[in-house]
């Protein structure tokens, strides 16, 4: 009985809030929270030394709360605090026409659009060489030093090239920037998909050989199905990076429009919370970005009868 | 029951026999870095169409690696060896049999009916006879019903099922079986074997079975090949004198133990030879 009418109020409750409570919302939430408190703090460690000379110079009297206030509310912070932060994003999104240069959704999309393009390049290169190196000796011996060589150079070193190169023969704008996306994207979807092309056991491929089929028919019926869950989870890290790519793009090219060209603008005139809602825009994209791809994988890995 | 055992022994191999598998002096030694492994030495062997052939020894004395040359998965180094009168790489071409592995092996992210369908697609079945071969097979192996679902639905015993049934679907004559039922328990064992048997009866299919099992050996067999290790080579070829119907219950006929018995001895004496 008094079991039953302590259970009745939990029946009532919604699913989404219950799973937030006995699920992992509460330790994420706890964990974001301790997170903010330590920025807070640094905010005011941080900022205090220009703020007490800024006192002193005009002859103010200050007290400790004054300092508290007056360090979360600077102009030029060196750690913008995460109200300020939040403010300047609403600001420039929300707040600011769609259209407008100044509108940090119209620099997310110019990013966004030569991410997507270099990640979707940088995939379909990835898998065309991993299906060469699994089906070429040669170029297994080949290709793949090569490959793991090129992520060897530092992609800011190799990104100014790119640009230079290309727009010296006459490409720029959006293509130039989506290739260094590619440059580092292909690489996760490389090692990922020569290891998922080999993944199916020996006499899995013992089967098909007593069918008789192809080497087409190996591929499509068994290889490439075996080799799905490693291209979802090679794509999560490539898309990730595909936006790093296309931020580090930006930089060299005195773009004026972008997430990268966002940081350059806002490191040039010290606009410090320009930099960081830059920045946090850039993260909510990465996390947008990953986990569309996540979803793709779950409805495919459903298809493909996953176990739920 | 009680009927000379010679004249049904001779009902069960006819004058008129037809080879399906032929080996002379057949060998194979793996060259590996601890040197040579003789897994298989002067196997002089055939299989008649229509016989139900089980290899049974120690684990090492060359049953796979026989089974795996008749498929041509596997290249001897010595002798020779016919396939319906052709090299093992035409019959393979030809898609002379259906092998079944020691692991069900059904590809996880088909269904089983798509399991089953996966050599008729490979093979170029039109879209109509896939369906009616599946739906045949599947239900030889007592399946019907389980179409949509995928492997991991399925019991250890009805994915085995669903492997044969694969194995099935297309028109080879020759069915290669590796301790198909070798994780299994004794129960769902004995179940499968009863299948088997029925199975056989209603195709008419030459079989070769690796078994570890004695009764699951004579159970099934009209004829059992005793191997043994270090070289691997046939010490004994035993012809039973058991009919060709079996009710489980014939286990414990007098009959069934002699031969299991013979089996037995082979398998000490080949032993012996260490
Ligand atoms: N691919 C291989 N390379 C080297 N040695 C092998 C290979 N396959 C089998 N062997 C060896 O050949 C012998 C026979 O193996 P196998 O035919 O698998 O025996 P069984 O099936 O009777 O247990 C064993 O000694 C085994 O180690
Ligand atoms: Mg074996």
């Amino acid at each position: 009985m008094t079991a039953a009418a302590d259970t009745a109020p939990t029946r009532t409750t919604t699913p989404v809030f219950r799973r937030a409570v006995e699920g992992k919302a509460l330790p994420i939430l706890i964990v974001l929270g301790v997170i903010i408190l330590i920025w807070y703090a640094f905010t005011v460690y941080l900022n205090a030394p220009w703020q007490i000379d800024a006192y002193e110079r005009a002859g103010t009297e200050w007290t400790a709360t004054d300092l508290v206030r007056d360090t979360m509310a600077q102009e030029r912070p060196v750690l913008p605090s995460p109200h300020q932060v939040v403010a300047e994003i609403w600001k420039t999104t929300v707040g600011t026409r769609l259209t407008s240069k100044r509108n940090l959704f119209y620099h997310a999309w110019i990013t966004l659009s030569s991410t997507l393009l270099g990640f979707v390049i940088g995939t379909a290169l990835g898998v065309l060489l991993a299906v060469g190196i699994v089906h070429n000796r040669a170029m297994d011996k080949s290709v793949m030093p090569w490959v793991i060589a090129s992520q060897t150079i530092p992609i800011l070193a190799v990104a100014p090239m790119i640009i230079v190169v290309l727009n010296a023969i006459g490409l720029s704008g959006l293509l130039p920037k989506a290739l260094i996306s590619t440059y580092l994207s292909f690489f996760p979807v490389v090692v990922g998909m020569v290891k998922g092309f080999r993944s199916p056991e020996a006499f899995q491929l013992d089967l098909m050989r007593t069918y008789n089929a192809s080497g087409t028919q190996t591929f499509w019926k068994l290889r490439w199905p075996a080799a799905l869950p490693y291209l979802f989870t090679s794509m999560k890290v490539a898309v990730a990076i595909s936006l790093v790519g296309a931020i580090v793009g930006e930089l060299p090219t005195g773009a004026v429009s972008g997430l990268g060209a966002r940081l350059l603008a806002g490191s040039y005139y010290g606009q410090t919370v320009q930099i960081w809602s830059a920045l946090f825009m850039a993260a909510a994209l990465a996390a947008l970005l990953v986990g569309l791809v996540g979803i793709g994988q779950r409805v495919v890995m459903a298809r493909l009868g996953a176990k739920p | 029951m009680n009927a000379n055992p010679a004249i049904r022994q001779e009902a069960s191999s006819p004058q008129t026999s037809q080879p399906v598998v032929e080996a002379k002096g057949l060998g194979l030694t793996f060259e590996t870095n601890d040197g040579p492994v003789r897994a298989l030495a002067d196997v002089d062997l055939t299989i008649n169409k229509g016989e139900f052939v089980s290899f049974i020894g120690p684990s090492g004395c060359g049953k796979t690696t026989f089974l795996r040359v008749i498929a041509d998965l596997e290249q001897p180094t010595a002798g020779e060896i016919l396939v319906n009168g052709m090299t093992p790489e035409e019959a393979r071409r030809k898609r002379a049999y259906g092998y079944v592995f020691q692991a069900a092996g059904l590809f996880p992210w088909r269904t089983i009916e798509q399991n089953v369908a996966l050599p008729l697609e490979i093979m170029g079945y039109s879209k109509a006879e896939q369906k009616e071969r599946v739906h045949r097979t599947l239900d030889l192996v007592n399946l019907a019903g389980f179409e949509k679902k995928f492997p991991w639905q399925l019991s250890g015993g009805m994915q085995q099922r669903a492997s044969i049934a694969r194995a099935l679907a297309f028109d080879a004559d020759l069915l290669l079986m590796d301790e198909p039922f070798g994780a299994l328990d004794e129960i769902v064992r004995d179940h499968l074997n009863e299948q088997l048997l029925d199975l056989w009866a209603r195709t008419g299919k030459t079989i070769g079975f690796v078994t570890h099992s004695i009764p699951e050996a004579v159970y099934l067999s009209t004829r059992i090949i005793v191997m043994s290790p270090r070289p691997g080579r046939v010490t004994d070829v035993i012809d039973s004198p058991l009919p060709r119907e079996r009710p489980l219950d014939i286990r414990e006929t007098p009959e069934f133990l002699e031969i299991a018995h013979r089996v037995r001895e082979g398998l000490r004496a080949g032993h012996g030879d260490d």
